[in-house]
């Protein structure tokens, strides 16, 4: 067998053969050509609106509508510091006070939605598939109905334009999504860890502290980095209970600029907004694997 | 007794703040909503029991409860198809290894990570005017754009754009699901000669549609819930000419602005039932197209 001659049939078929691969190499070639041509495209518009936004947060307020140009004429930096200053607080108060809030939430969101996932994936207890059901069913409840009686409960403790409306449901784990993004990690560390930790005479705390927290880092960056973002985003909350310019977060300030009636002072509005949007960019950036892995974990947002 | 304690204690305690959460901001306001619904209350005074007067007003009386519905449904019913063929167009031409797709994905999610933000509804506002950006380009085109923001034959359609914007999180989930298909059913297609259409009918929308599904439901949920977009953009009340009145922007205010909180929790409740019933709606139907894996037959 190893002497085989090449008979003149063969060769033909390996020749079709090769003819066949090449044809579809070539074929494979100028489809991902083709798809590359429409993702650059795709992603170009996708992303000019905001290339738009930055470009007009430098131009004078007479060039910014019509031109559709990325670059303006000329750098006009004034507009950052007009738009610090241009309404009656400034905005480092405003950024001081998203930063209170936001890091507030974050450290109640990732502390007890971690507690509440860790029953769930890893104790066992009476009625834990009974909570768990509802736990998922809060997740489609919209934040619309249950906002009234909310607010009604906060004014009557006096909790009406101070933070703790927006800090402390989250140190009860309101957010079922975070809880649910890290029963899905728990579940994935080896039952093996607690069984040994136990018979060792650690506590469920200890377990907790000692195995889980550390081997859940990501999951735990994850949760932190969305309710970073969604904190700092976040308008209804600060627009219910906040009334005082002094407590305005970003957004409630932003949106000053447009209700602020006939001035006209796009340039430092588009500074502002973009000044806004940077922590978010920028931990977009920086986290941008843990963010996209979460979203394929999770399945959702 | 002791036993039983000792048993349940740990997972308990680790669940508390959640309980207390739960009960205090979840189930309790659902239930105290549902108990407002039946009464006229302006905060000053105490609740005042009506009955069902609140939902007769709102079914037969209320013209702006039914726009506010009109305006709800076109936007999902428009809004949340269109996203997610453009999710599944842009995963699919994403799948397969391509170059470079760890920055595609990049840049086609930063919009859905930005879009919930006021600097965006803002930045929406002005693309949008007459004079904008959207215009000028259909002027480059030869076109005449209208008045986006103030003809309500049109305004819906900039909160439309602004959701299919933010097609990122279904797109990855789909891609996620689309890697998840076995490259040999392709290639067995390939060999029986289908072509690209077939091999998209045939192979990927079949073993995709527990991630459709998925999607589905989950972009209605979202569409249905949005609100900082629709209330900058219309300045906070709905206009023009109620256009953009969104179901939530209509609930705002009919508490916050005219402190209508019996009848704004009779509009929650709605809201509520409304989700509820298309997530039920989803869900029944979803046994007729949605066939998983490990179910056999």
């Amino acid at each position: 067998m190893t002497e085989a001659t090449i008979t003149p049939a063969m060769l033909s078929t390996a020749e079709v053969a090769r003819a066949y691969r090449e044809a579809k190499a070539k074929r494979a070639k100028r489809a991902a050509l083709l798809k590359h041509v429409f993702l650059i495209v795709t992603s170009l518009i996708m992303i000019y609106p905001l290339l738009w936004m930055l470009a007009s947060s430098l131009k004078p307020d007479n060039q910014i509508f019509g031109d559709l140009g990325l670059w303006p004429r000329e750098f006009q930096w004034q507009n950052y510091w007009a738009g610090w200053n241009a309404l009656p607080v400034s905005f480092t108060t405003f950024f001081w006070n998203s930063t209170v809030v936001t890091v507030l939430s974050v450290i109640g969101n990732v502390i007890s939605c971690s507690f509440a996932a860790y029953a769930f994936a890893r104790l066992e207890f009476s009625g834990k598939t009974i909570w768990f059901a509802l736990m998922m069913m809060t997740l489609m409840i919209p934040y619309h109905v249950v906002l009234i009686p909310q607010y009604l409960l906060f004014l009557n403790l006096g909790w009406v334009d101070t933070y703790l409306p927006l800090i402390v449901p989250r140190f009860l784990a309101g957010d079922a999504f975070f809880i649910f993004l890290m029963i899905q990690f728990f579940r994935q560390l080896p039952r093996e860890l607690d069984e040994a930790a136990m018979i060792d005479g650690c506590s469920p705390f200890k377990i907790y502290w000692a195995i889980i927290m550390p081997l859940s880092l990501p999951a735990m960056a994850t949760a932190a980095i969305f309710s970073f973002i969604w904190t700092w985003e976040d308008f209804l909350g600060p627009l219910v209970y906040l009334n005082d310019m002094e407590d305005y977060t970003v957004p409630l300030a932003l949106r000053s600029f447009i209700s602020s009636d006939g001035v006209s002072q796009y340039g430092p509005m588009f500074a502002m907004s973009i000044l806004s949007i940077l922590p978010i960019i920028l931990f977009f950036v920086i986290f941008q694997r843990l963010i996209i892995r979460g979203i394929a974990m999770s399945g959702l947002k | 007794m002791l036993r039983f304690f000792r048993r349940n204690f740990a997972g308990y305690a680790f669940l508390s703040p959640w309980l207390i959460g739960f009960f205090l901001l979840a189930i309790g306001p659902i239930l105290a909503s549902l108990y407002l619904s039946f009464t006229k209350y302006n905060v000053v005074r105490p609740p005042q029991w009506i009955g069902l007067d609140n939902y007769f007003y709102m079914f037969q009386m209320d013209q702006r409860f039914w726009k506010a519905l009109q305006v709800t449904f076109s936007f999902v019913v428009i809004s949340v198809p269109l996203k997610l063929i453009f999710a599944l167009g842009v995963a699919m031409a994403l799948d397969k290894g391509i170059r470079a797709i760890g920055w595609y994905r990049a840049l086609f999610y930063l919009p859905s990570i930005l879009g919930g933000s006021i600097a965006v509804a803002i930045l929406w506002r002005q693309l949008f005017n007459y004079d904008g950006v959207i215009n000028s380009i259909l002027r480059l085109f030869g076109g005449d754009g209208p008045y986006w923001l103030s003809d309500p034959k049109y305004s819906l359609w900039t909160l439309i754009v602004l959701a299919i914007w933010q097609f990122g999180s279904p797109m990855l989930i789909f891609l996620a699901g689309l890697r998840a298909i076995p490259q040999e059913l392709y290639e067995a297609a390939e060999i029986d000669a289908a072509g690209p259409v077939r091999k998209f009918f045939a192979i990927t929308v079949p073993l995709l549609a527990p991630v459709i599904f998925f999607n589905l439901v989950l972009q209605m949920i979202e569409a249905f819930k949005s609100f900082s977009g629709a209330f900058i953009i219309s300045g906070g009340t709905g206009a023009p000419l109620d256009s953009l009145l969104f179901f939530t922007v209509y609930l705002y205010n009919e508490a916050f602005s005219f402190l209508r909180m019996g009848y704004a929790s009779a509009l929650a409740w709605v809201l509520l039932l409304i989700i509820a019933l298309f997530t039920a709606i989803a869900f029944w139907t979803s046994k007729y197209w949605v066939h998983y894996e490990n179910e056999r037959g």
